[in-house]
């Protein structure tokens, strides 16, 4: 184990002298000196490979060393990137306006945060209206249609045929009927989340099992108790699923809602405006703080999930 | 006879299908109402009835919500009664679509399944790549799609190869996520089954995962294939100067043409019908085929 402690250390000493070689070189050595250029490339690649490698092989022991190296393997994988496509950038000396380096968004990102905040602001608003709307109606609708199996067989396959359509088409029909504001982009998060809530909601609904059905009826239990106390909570599972599908949809539904018509302000304007204007930069900055929201979305609704569905056999398995 | 009916599919269908277009004209009636007034009051006309009131609202030029019957109309105008090589025609812009769409959907499967061959094979790129791709997929990906559109054009790829970058990179991840459960399938006993016959990996791979993996790759083929139509449409927004269905959408919303933005719509949703609808049938043919039928 020592000796590969060693080993590790040597590949990160090897990859970060490398890294530091091509980062100090001015722009455009690569093309001057490609042989030493490149060769400090791939010499970063190969060290941050043989660093998750190393990784994967500790994340096989038990323990919370084990855990930290597994979690420490995808840090790593992407520190690795990152590093690759500064160094590439700076050596080729790629323009700013094709793909600026990551050094170059982080500085802009920095020093536009007011703008970016409001941005985020404006898009946020629409995107938690609508999703709170669109998967309270679509749970509904589940209960609702719930009780009657004509309804189920005749409104499912509907909502299997809008998961196929390009939903985000509607786009400009809400801008057109709900104004340039907010409540335009609420819309059509409304409309997309409310499908996939509709049926993952009454798949959950339909997963009680007929023995604890059979069970709640020998206690009495009328229709209500049964749902609230067996037929919900059997359903969290699906529903969760269907929160984390429409958790990505809603940012995409309402930045797409943006091209279509905002006040000026607000991410999908920023990002159709800059790239217009040529500013990559920002443009890659409003895309960081995006997927930032994005992933802190996801892993918010994964993080409940886990709470709320501790019993759930995906969870449990991992501790035993 | 009546009970079997009930029971089935189609009747259940056909009455929620007439109830959702009944509601689509009293909400066309009831959006478009106050503009037909407002249209007949202009006109200085004060002495319209009642119906005439009702059909105005349900044929107007620029309706807030069109009925059915009008974009059926404009439909019918757009794709039989104009020749499907003129700029007018919706059948014209649906193949600049499609043609996106399909490229890029072929690209991004075959992508998809090269990863999860990777994944599937190699520990260190499940455990470094695979959280990336899921991460990949939280970002509101389209927000990418002018900058890709700007990039590949400062690399002389103009066209459709920038369109089809985007409707690949939106259909790559279910397939990728389906192919790596699929080809991970196979129960512990099958593949020690395999390993008392002293299978190579690669004949393990080719007589048991990849023929394990076909119901998973077909679920995530229909699911890719109206991920790349979205891709293609929303790249189509960008770049809106080739034409299309996204074309469409963007120049009916720039004049207010409703009626123009809800026929584009019927087509792409036609279109994705179309599509997941062959993806079935090869589905079918396939499993019938291996032994899977249903």
């Amino acid at each position: 184990m020592t000796g590969s402690v060693y080993q590790l250390a040597l590949c990160g000493l090897v990859g970060a002298l490398a890294a530091a070689r091509t980062l100090a070189a001015p722009p455009g050595f690569a093309l001057a000196h490609p042989l030493l250029y490149w060769g400090s490339v791939i010499i970063v690649w190969l060290a941050g490979w043989a660093c998750v490698h190393w990784l994967v092989a500790a994340g096989r022991s038990k323990g919370a060393a084990g855990r930290l190296a597994d979690m420490a393997i995808p840090v790593v994988f992407g520190a690795t990137l990152l590093l690759l496509w500064e160094t590439v950038t700076r050596g080729l000396g790629v323009p700013g306006v094709i793909l600026p380096a990551p050094s170059a968004i982080a500085a802009r990102l920095a020093s536009s945060l007011p703008t970016l905040a409001a941005d985020f602001q404006q898009t946020a608003q629409g995107v938690f209206a609508g999703f709170l709307i669109g998967n309270a109606a679509g749970l509904a609708t589940a209960i609702l249609i719930d009780r009657s199996p004509f309804l189920q067989r005749g409104l499912l396959p509907f909502g299997n045929l809008v998961s196929a359509l390009p939903i985000v088409g509607v786009a400009p029909i809400m801008v057109m009927w709900f104004g340039f504001d907010w409540q335009s982009k609420a819309a059509v998060v409304v409309i997309m989340t409310f499908f996939p809530m509709l049926v993952n909601a009454n798949a959950g609904l339909a997963s009680a099992g007929a023995m604890e059905r059979d069970l709640m009826k020998t206690w009495g239990a009328g229709y209500w108790p049964t749902l609230s106390k067996l037929r919900l909570p059997a359903a969290l599972p699906f529903i969760f699923n269907g929160l984390k599908i429409n958790s990505t949809l809603a940012f995409i539904g309402a930045i797409v809602a943006e091209f279509f018509g905002t006040p000026i302000v607000g991410m999908g304007f920023r990002i159709n405006t800059e790239v217009g204007r040529m500013n990559i930069d920002m443009v890659w900055a409003t895309i960081v703080v995006a997927a930032l929201a994005g992933s802190l979305f996801y892993g918010l609704i994964a993080v409940i999930e886990r709470r709320a569905t501790f019993w759930h056999p995906s969870y449990r398995q991992r501790d035993s | 006879m009546t009970a079997r009916l009930l029971s089935g599919h189609t009747l259940p269908v056909a009455i929620v299908a007439a109830i959702l277009i009944a509601l689509w004209y009293i909400g066309a009636l009831l959006m478009n109402l106050d503009l037909q007034r407002d249209l007949f009051h202009n006109a200085d006309n004060t002495a319209y009835t009642t119906s005439d009131l009702i059909t105005g609202a349900l044929n107007m030029e620029r309706p807030k919500l069109p009925a059915p019957h009008q974009i059926m109309q404009e439909l019918d105008r757009t794709v039989l009664q104009t020749a499907p090589t003129s700029k007018r025609s919706l059948i014209f812009h649906a193949g600049i679509t499609a043609e996106a769409t399909l490229l890029g959907f072929l690209v991004g499967s075959l992508l998809g399944v090269l990863l999860a061959v990777l994944i599937v094979h190699a520990r260190s790129l499940d455990k470094s790549l695979m959280p990336w791709i899921v991460a990949s997929q939280t970002i509101p990906i389209i927000a990418l799609a002018p900058m890709i559109v700007v990039i590949l054009n400062q690399f002389d790829f103009t066209g459709v190869v920038s369109k089809a970058a985007i409707a690949a990179y939106l259909s790559f991840f279910p397939v990728t996520v389906g192919m790596v459960k699929g080809l991970r399938s196979p129960d512990p006993l099958q593949l020690d089954l395999m390993r008392t016959w002293s299978a190579s990996r690669f004949a393990t791979f080719a007589k048991l995962r990849l023929p394990a993996s076909v119901p998973f790759l077909f679920a995530s083929l229909k699911v890719a294939a109206a991920a790349a139509l979205v891709g293609a449409v929303v790249s189509e927004l960008t770049k809106s100067e080739d034409g299309g269905l996204g074309a469409r959408l963007l120049a009916g919303s720039y004049y207010g043409q409703t009626i123009q933005i809800w026929a584009a719509l019927f087509m792409a949703a036609f279109c994705a019908v179309a599509l997941v609808g062959l993806i079935g049938l090869v589905d079918r043919l396939v499993s019938k085929r291996m032994g899977f039928a249903r």
